[in-house]
């Protein structure tokens, strides 16, 4: 049974009829190979940029899909259900085209965007650093000017699709003032000294490649950084408002698959002679689980939803990371335990969701960042 | 070069499929695509019409919901689509389902080329493509894995259990297509949406001039008596090997008459 949904147009209700079948057809026959062999699906990302679902939420005339945020996220959630890391994978790619599409000129939009948005590219994110995670402004990767140009050096750490990415959305360092002397460009992966370290060994989404992006002394043309000098920061945030609501839709789907197969097991595994779906205890497990996940669902849906009222969002949006995430954590372990031992093997994929449920909770601003971001918002709301 | 596809609109084999009480394929109670078979079909027409010109027509003939197996082709890219819909064609058999679509064809008006999947993936008896050409006056190259259009024949391979036939054919001609033809497109989102826009015609047996003493379950040439689940796979047979398991594997292999 495909998870019931109220979606605004017959349009959006077809695509997400064509996301179901190709992740029926494309997505779920290769998961489990590609996840336990840790390898990157380079050309599923073209199969669906050829359906037109890498850039759904920007505008046609940008060369978009024109869609409301509250009809792409569904799709995400769809994907994620199938395969999470393709499912981050779309969330980061439309994460990367946030600020040229934004905050770019005509001009920029004109000679770059169409291809970024084209579907056969995949962009990478370049925020972090080993020495700012969470704390952002302390970044160390520096841009300085150089004929007519910049040189950008220094390393970024924990990039998605690093070294798979046909460019680099980068935030780096323009001048010392903490978070005023950042700024964003738009990095080809072609650039002369732009290397890439070993992909980080991590506990799962192993479909999706990380590894720090190295800078060596790399030449940037001046009309490569988007938005103005200095607005780097305020750049970046704005395009985590709107990347977060990805993440959040994702750990939806990782949620709702968890719950999908453990209420089919428990409809049919026998103990104490009748299946334990019929033990209220186990029962009971399985309606919290159904209510975190339809409460995940709610809140991304209403962030979504505030965004494309065009209306602030960004508290909204903290809130579903941190409601999405925490949910797909409680009901992946509880998916486990509604398997029992059968839950703890590789035999099943639910112990390969909450292994990646877990890495929703740090990446794109960890929960306790976003707690800092609502309170933040809370506090300073007229009461 | 204007190409008419024939695709037929299935229950989902993903889904339980049953039998209605007249014992004809129960399409309301199951979600129904358009003929995986068929995409093949679709997929190859748009391959030859973006190659050069013309026009691709997909026509079905079923109930309402059949029109979702129009829709999806033209979310693939065809131009145009006909829907043949009509109470009497209930429980048609492959004689009057030829003789349908034949009419419809001449309707349209005459393509350079018709083409069908290799079979349905419901009713499989795969016998419709060659019936449409016999009615049409049309020859008919059946089964082909790749096929290529030169001025004015059409080339197909078939590739057989022991050889494979290479077979020339005038056109207009109709080709039935195989799984191994091309990998068919998903239809892209700019393509869901520009397909809302493209033509679809729905036509009665009085559209077609078909009488309906010709059609539908009465008239069919083959009824169904019963039906029965497979019977569930059985348990396989474990072969020891204890130095001799060539021979028992042999012995295995022909009692029951696979070599
Ligand atoms: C799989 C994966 C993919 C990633 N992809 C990308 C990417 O594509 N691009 C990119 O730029 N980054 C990416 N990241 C980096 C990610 O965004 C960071 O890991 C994250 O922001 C946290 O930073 P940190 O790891 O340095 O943790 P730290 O900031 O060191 O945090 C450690 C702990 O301290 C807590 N903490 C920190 N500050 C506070 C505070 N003020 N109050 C309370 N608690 C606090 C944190 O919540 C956390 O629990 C990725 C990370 C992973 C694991």
């Amino acid at each position: 049974m495909p998870v019931e949904r109220l979606l605004p147009t017959s349009d959006a209700e077809d695509l997400l009829a064509l996301t179901r079948e190709i992740a029926r057809k494309e997505l779920l026959p290769r998961v489990d190979a590609a996840e336990s062999s840790a390898t990157p699906p380079r050309d599923v990302f073209r199969t669906l940029g050829r359906a037109g679902l890498l850039s759904l939420p920007y505008a046609e005339e940008l060369g978009g899909g024109g869609q409301p945020y509250e009809v792409y996220l569904q799709v995400v959630e769809e994907i994620a259900a199938v395969w999470m890391s393709v499912a981050v994978g779309v969330s980061v790619h439309s994460l990367t085209c946030y600020p040229l599409a934004q905050f770019g000129t005509a001009a920029q939009q004109q000679r770059w965007l169409g291809d970024m948005l084209g579907g056969d590219q995949l962009g990478a994110y370049c925020l972090s650093e080993r020495e700012a995670g969470s704390d952002i402004a302390s970044m160390r990767t520096r841009a300085t000017e150089a004929d007519g140009g910049w040189t950008i050096r220094g390393t970024k750490a924990w990039i998605s699709h690093a070294a798979h990415a046909d460019y680099y959305t980068s935030f780096v360092r323009t001048d010392d003032t903490a978070g005023k002397g950042i700024s964003c460009f738009l990095v080809p992966a072609d650039a002369p000294g732009l290397g890439f370290g070993g992909p980080e060994r991590k506990m799962g989404l192993a479909g999706d490649p990380v590894a720090e992006v190295i800078f060596d002394d790399v030449p940037v043309d001046a009309d490569r950084m988007i938005g103005e000098r200095g607005q780097g920061m305020a750049i970046a945030l704005s395009a985590l408002d709107a990347g977060r609501l990805g993440i959040a839709a994702a750990a939806t789907g990782l949620a709702q698959s968890a719950l999908t197969a453990a209420t089919a097991y428990a409809k049919e595994r026998q103990q104490f002679g009748r299946v334990i779906a019929e033990h209220q205890g186990l029962a009971f497990m399985l309606a919290d689980m159904e209510a975190a996940t339809a409460s995940a669902r709610a809140a991304y849906l209403f962030a979504a939803r505030l965004k494309d009222a065009g209306r602030p969002f960004g508290k909204q949006a903290a809130i579903a990371k941190l409601v999405a995430t925490d949910a797909a954590m409680k009901v992946t372990t509880d998916a486990i335990q509604v398997l029992g031992g059968a839950g703890y093997t590789t035999d099943f994929p639910v112990e390969r969701y909450f292994r990646e449920a877990k890495v929703t909770q740090i990446f794109e601003g960890t929960n306790q960042i976003q707690r800092l971001v609502i309170a933040r918002h809370l506090l300073s709301e007229n009461a | 070069m204007n190409i008419v596809v024939c695709v037929k609109y299935v229950p989902d084999a993903q889904s339980d499929r049953t039998f209605s009480d007249d014992k004809t394929t129960d399409r309301a109670g199951v979600d129904g695509l358009l003929s995986e078979l068929d995409e093949y079909a679709v997929e190859e027409a748009l391959k030859l019409v973006e190659a050069g010109e013309g026009e691709v027509t997909v026509v079905t003939i079923g109930p309402d919901e059949a029109a979702e197996a129009v829709k999806k082709a033209l979310q693939m890219g065809a131009d145009k689509g006909v829907h043949i819909s009509d109470d009497a064609i209930h429980g048609s058999d492959a004689v009057a389902t030829s003789l349908l679509l034949a009419e419809a064809i001449k309707k349209i008006g005459q393509p350079d080329l018709i083409l069908t999947g290799m079979g349905s993936t419901d009713g499989l008896m795969n016998i419709v493509p060659t019936m449409v050409a016999e009615r049409l006056g049309l020859p008919a190259v059946t089964l082909v894995s790749s096929l290529e259009v030169n001025g004015s024949t059409v080339t197909g391979r078939r590739d057989g259990d022991t050889a494979s036939e290479t077979i020339e054919a005038s056109l207009p001609a109709l080709v039935s297509v195989t799984d191994q033809t091309n990998e068919p497109r998903y239809p892209s989102f700019k393509g869901i949406m520009a397909a809302k826009k493209k033509p679809v015609e729905t036509w009665s047996l009085g559209d077609l001039g078909v009488d309906a003493g010709q059609v539908g379950l009465n008239n069919a040439w083959v009824q169904v008596e019963s039906f029965e689940a497979r019977p569930p796979r059985e348990q396989g047979q474990v072969v020891t090997d204890e130095g001799d398991g060539g021979t028992k594997l042999a012995e295995f292999l022909s009692t029951h008459k696979f070599v």
